[in-house]
């Protein structure tokens, strides 16, 4: 029982890590411009994607193609900022809502496409060779994921609790007016946030693609996953958003073993509504005192 | 620099909010050194104006010179970058950040001159104290008039030419006020050339060298401060006696 119990968390640890990835691009995203983007899960999909294509039959070399196609989705997320979200600047939450379901639907369009309806594999990093801790084992790939997600978040706090570039974005998210007057490009600063957050999620679909496979529709589950992370860290919150990541991957992992698989991604909207109805703040959405 | 024409000269300048019409024809002057308030009622436009010269609206007519150069269509950031540096209403410190970044982030137009950046920022904490003392602090745990001192210190940092100050004394208690406006006055006397925009028209005709009164988006009295404060409609319009 307890090897069993080792197995579902080490398995829910990664997958919730990929959640944490795809939850703190929507909070990166929230916090720069008030957009709940939807096409967070598109932008996993891309980056997992974008680098099979590249790399297919005498295609080039992974070791390239992986940050070629980094590259690439940074470049969706920007000029899906520059020419959808900053043309309806204004616009009411609903409105960038259905925009940004737009241009999930648009992104998936182009996979389809582009790549067809198979599914995709990707060569794993290092070797698949499994590694025993008791009677639970781990893939290599498990630990990349892992690690990878630890690195990008540590990397996240840092920029914006200690870069200039950081506390600016920070600055247009609290007051846009006012950091306009402080002489920030605000416009500029909405492009560096979608471009982050389209890094976050090619990094997410280039570390777990080796495990989950992916195919033209592969972020829709993500991007809903990453949302429920999103709502139950606390929507805004990015180290809450990386926390209830980590949590929904766990209780996801937890209640597939325990209970049945075939209600996995019914507990992971459950728990969503849960906190919608008790918590809407989020298990680390805090209240921000102002005074006037 | 050419040293004839004034700091910043506003020409006809027009803003509309959609079909409406918020500033009519403003044309003001502030020459280098100068303290110039702009005083008049709530809604007449005061705020519309300084919000135009700074780029964050666009005006539907009229030019803006500053040191001679037109800056009416430049972007805000750029606007800042040339050295009109601005105090908005109601402060507009960013909460959540610390006082330090506060401040740091009002040098973000000059950031590159990190050594200038370093003795500004001791200066602003010797002529604040009580900002250094909670550098750590985030700003939004500062009381009104500390989030007032912020605001100006934010705006310092960006190495004004020009200074605006959008109602510093809004909301402030009265003691505050004369802090606050003390502050003002050091800071012309050091000479940085401000703008100055004030419903509170006693407390700023009396540390200005030149008033302009705006009414319903027009300038409609422009002379020294000591006529426009022994002037009869203006005693009775903004003075209350």
């Amino acid at each position: 029982m307890f090897d069993q119990i080792l197995q579902f968390v080490l398995t829910g640890v990664t997958v919730g890590a990929t959640y944490a990835l795809v939850a703190l691009g929507f909070s990166i995203i929230y916090n720069a411009s008030d957009v709940v983007n939807f096409a967070q899960g598109e932008f996993v999909m891309m980056g997992a994607m974008s680098a099979i294509a590249m790399s297919a039959g005498d295609g080039i070399p992974v070791f390239l193609s992986l940050p070629l196609a980094v590259l690439v989705t940074i470049g969706v997320g920007i000029l899906l900022q520059r020419f959808a979200i900053a043309p309806a600047r204004g616009a009411s939450v609903v409105t960038t809502i259905i925009i940004t379901i737009g241009a999930s639907i648009f992104l998936r369009g182009v996979a389809l496409l582009l790549w067809g309806k198979s599914i995709f594999a990707m060569p794993h990093f290092s070797g698949e060779q499994p590694i025993h801790i008791g009677k639970a084992t781990l893939l290599p790939q498990n630990l990349w994921v892992m690690g990878g997600a630890a690195f990008l978040v540590l990397g996240v706090h840092w920029f914006f609790n200690h870069t200039t570039l950081g506390k600016a974005i920070l600055a247009c998210s609290c007051n846009r007016t006012a950091a306009q007057l402080v002489g920030i490009n605000v416009g500029m600063m909405m492009l560096i946030a979608y471009g982050l957050s389209a890094f976050l999620g090619a990094m997410a679909g280039i570390l777990v693609t080796p495990i989950t496979f992916t195919s033209y529709d592969a972020g829709v589950m993500l991007g809903l996953k990453g949302f429920s992370a999103a709502i139950l860290g606390g929507f805004g919150n990015p180290m809450g958003a990386v926390a209830g990541g980590i949590l929904l991957g766990l209780i996801e992992s937890l209640a597939a073993g325990l209970i049945s698989s075939g209600y996995k991604d019914a507990i992971g909207f459950i728990i969503l509504l849960l906190v919608l109805f008790f918590r809407p703040s989020g298990l680390f959405g805090k209240a921000t005192s102002e005074r006037v | 620099m050419p040293s004839e024409s004034p700091l910043l000269q506003i020409q006809d300048l027009s803003t509309h909010y959609g079909p409406i019409q918020a500033l009519n024809k403003v044309s003001l002057e502030v020459e280098q050194g100068e303290l110039v308030a702009m005083v008049g009622a709530n809604g007449a436009g005061k705020t519309t104006l300084l919000h135009t010269l700074s780029g964050v609206l666009t005006p539907s007519g009229g030019e803006i010179l500053f040191d001679g150069r037109h800056i009416t269509r430049l972007a805000s950031h750029q606007i800042v970058g040339a050295g009109i540096c601005h105090v908005p209403e109601g402060r507009q410190v960013f909460p959540p950040l610390s006082v330090d970044d506060n401040l740091r982030l009002g040098a973000y137009a000059v950031r590159r001159d990190k050594e200038w950046v370093e003795s500004e920022l001791a200066s602003i904490y010797e002529m604040f104290p009580i900002l250094k003392e909670r550098s750590r602090q985030t700003a939004g745990t500062l009381s009104g008039g500390q989030q007032q001192m912020l605001a100006i210190g934010r705006a310092l940092l960006g190495r004004p030419r020009l200074l605006l100050l959008d109602e510093p004394s809004m909301g402030l208690a009265p003691l505050l006020v004369e802090e606050i406006f003390r502050v003002i006055q050091g800071l012309n006397k050091k000479g940085v050339t401000i703008l100055l925009v004030e419903q509170n028209a006693r407390a700023a005709l009396g540390i200005a060298n030149r008033g302009y009164v705006l009414e319903t988006g027009r300038v409609v009295l422009s002379a020294s401060s000591s006529d426009l404060l022994a002037d009869e409609a203006v005693r009775k319009a903004y003075l209350g006696y």
